[in-house]
């Protein structure tokens, strides 16, 4: 009897045992399921993920390939007239709004545009404009070595391409940039930029020419054709050499030719050469920038009224306190009659002033400006208000 | 226009493409990037899930609202590998940083898509950030030269080495 007892309780021990190993094997076989389960779920959460992110928003606003950016300027003058009150400026004018369209076909192949309006209305009887500054495409030939095929900004001073309002001080523009080099400046054709080294960068293009002549005292600013049905009679080239041999220290070269100002419509052709020469230092803060640009234009009819020679240069050091605040000076001097015939013509201007950023991409601009001219005629002195941002 | 073909820019210009024919890309491919720093990719990439209060904190950086859903890294040995974008002006700059005990050991531009502003892939540039830390206010301890005309390229790689910093140390906190 006691034997069979023993056998039944082997029978019911071995068969718990079987039992046990087979759940264990189940459980095992659960717990694998399990693990590839989460696997599979982790995959299918990040890509997901990257669905939800490819989809959505990678830069300022893109829709798929096309991005949208911008910039805007609210400036304030108040500004008297040192000799009478017929030369003051008080006036209050939302100087610009800019958007930037942006397309990539490929990642070589680019479209940038630039879309402005100044002085918010423009029609025949108000002071704005509706202007297309940039509207080229750029073919990266090379890695790091593009041409631009367009309408583009001429690579010249500091302003002219870069401006920003958040990125420069003071709420004016100087005034050797947008009388010496007429920024902003634009013109037609093609444009090759690149490295040659790391420190070395260049800029070339073939490009349409101004036009102007002795209805407008050869002014070079006055020359602006902005691509508008621009005469096409004489083009002009422009090149640049940069050269950056540590951070913060920035030196560059352009020359600019062109073989008649006058676009062949007055009977003597005025060929114009421009140099200019850009430096700008930065270091934990303090920050120098100089610029000189000069024109020699050849012909009699500039040579008469010393408009053969125009020339101007500024210096402007300017310490950055911290992420918020930054405060500047700038002395300019510029010329648009500085040849032997040109008489009382020299202008000079001095401001002082203080930038805001309560966001990296917003500023706050007060400066007091002094003006100073040969002639006396037309100076003023006062304060400029502004707010800027980019977007 | 026939002088325009005479003229010595003319000859410039076919040296710079003659020279721009011998040169070769600086950029690196975020693959690449990885994979100098880390051994066995697919096993040390990792996700960082964010949560509201750590997008808040990350909008702050970056000063902007930051929706992403999770981060991607890498880790190797003492090290994290972190592949950022950031917006220059209107186009995304990707950046490689490796940061070793809570100081930038690596700081690379991988990719510029910006029409200005790419001098700031340059080393004389980007050797500044090396050893950089991150102070209580979420700085960089060090004052980064900037470069003219580059001003928005310039922020946006303070801002990711910023946010490489900061994420590091999250990481390694929630390891402890």
């Amino acid at each position: 009897m006691k034997k069979v007892l023993l056998v039944c309780a082997m029978v019911l021990i071995f068969g718990a045992i079987f039992a046990q190993e087979d759940g264990i094997k189940g459980l095992k076989k659960e717990i694998q399921e399990l693990k590839k389960k989460v696997s599979e779920n982790e995959k299918k959460i990040e890509a997901t993920a990257d669905s939800i992110e490819d989809s959505g928003v990678k830069s300022g606003v893109a829709f798929g390939n096309t991005t949208l950016g911008g910039y805007g300027e609210l400036h304030m003058n108040q500004l008297s007239g040192k000799e009478d009150g017929t030369s003051s400026k008080r006036e209050i004018d939302f100087h610009r709004f800019v958007l930037f369209v942006e397309h990539k076909f490929t990642d070589r192949i680019k479209l940038y545009s630039e879309f402005e309006i100044e002085h918010v209305i423009a029609s025949k009887s108000d002071a704005g404009e509706v202007e297309i500054e940039q509207a080229f495409i750029d073919f990266e030939y090379i890695n790091d070595h593009h041409v631009w095929g367009g309408l583009f900004l001429i690579p010249v001073g500091f302003l002219n391409e870069t401006h920003e309002p958040p990125t420069f001080y003071g709420v004016e523009r100087n005034p050797v940039e947008k009388n010496i080099l007429p920024s902003t400046w634009w013109e037609a054709g093609a444009m090759f930029k690149g490295q040659i080294t790391e420190e070395l960068s260049y800029d070339f293009g073939i490009h349409s020419g101004l036009n102007v002549g002795s209805g407008d005292s050869y002014k070079i600013r006055s020359g602006r054709q902005k691509v508008s049905k621009a005469s096409a009679r004489a083009f002009a080239s422009t090149g640049r050499i940069t050269y950056r041999p540590m951070a913060g220290f920035d030196l560059s070269l352009a020359l600019h030719f062109q073989q008649d100002l006058t676009q062949k419509t007055e009977v003597e052709s005025v060929s114009a050469f421009m140099f200019n020469l850009n430096v700008s230092y930065q270091h934990k803060g303090f920050g120098i920038k100089a610029l000189y640009a000069h024109w020699i234009l050849d012909g009699d009819g500039p040579d008469a009224i010393g408009a053969d020679t125009q020339s101007g240069f500024y210096l402007e050091p300017s310490y950055r306190i911290n992420d918020n605040w930054g405060v500047f000076a700038r002395y300019a001097m510029y010329n648009n009659a500085a040849g032997s015939n040109g008489g009382d013509s020299e202008k000079s201007q001095f401001n002082i002033g203080v930038n805001y950023w309560p966001h990296e991409k917003i500023v706050v601009k007060l400066d007091f400006e002094d003006q100073f001219y040969e002639n006396d005629s037309g100076e003023r002195r006062g304060i400029n208000l502004g707010i800027g941002y980019q977007f | 226009m026939k002088y325009l073909f005479r003229s010595p820019l003319f000859i410039l210009l076919i040296l710079c493409c003659l020279a721009a024919g011998k040169l070769k890309h600086v950029h690196l491919q975020p693959e690449e990037f990885i994979k100098s720093h880390v051994k066995n990719k697919k096993e040390a990439s990792k996700s960082l899930w964010l949560n509201k209060e750590l997008k808040k904190k990350i909008g702050k950086i970056l000063g902007r609202p930051f929706k992403t859903l999770r981060i991607r890294y890498w880790s190797h040995e003492k090290k994290t590998i972190w592949v950022l974008s950031e917006i220059g002006k209107t186009e995304p700059i990707t950046f490689g940083f490796v940061i070793k005990d809570k100081k930038i050991e690596v700081a690379k531009v991988l990719i510029f898509r910006e029409s200005r502003g790419g001098e700031i892939h340059n080393e004389f540039f980007t050797k500044q950030f090396l050893s950089c830390k991150l102070t209580k206010k979420k700085k960089l301890t060090k004052k980064i030269d900037g470069i003219t005309g580059a001003t928005l390229s310039v922020n946006a790689m303070k801002k990711t080495a910023r946010l490489a910093l900061f994420l590091d140390q999250l990481n390694l906190q929630s390891k402890k």
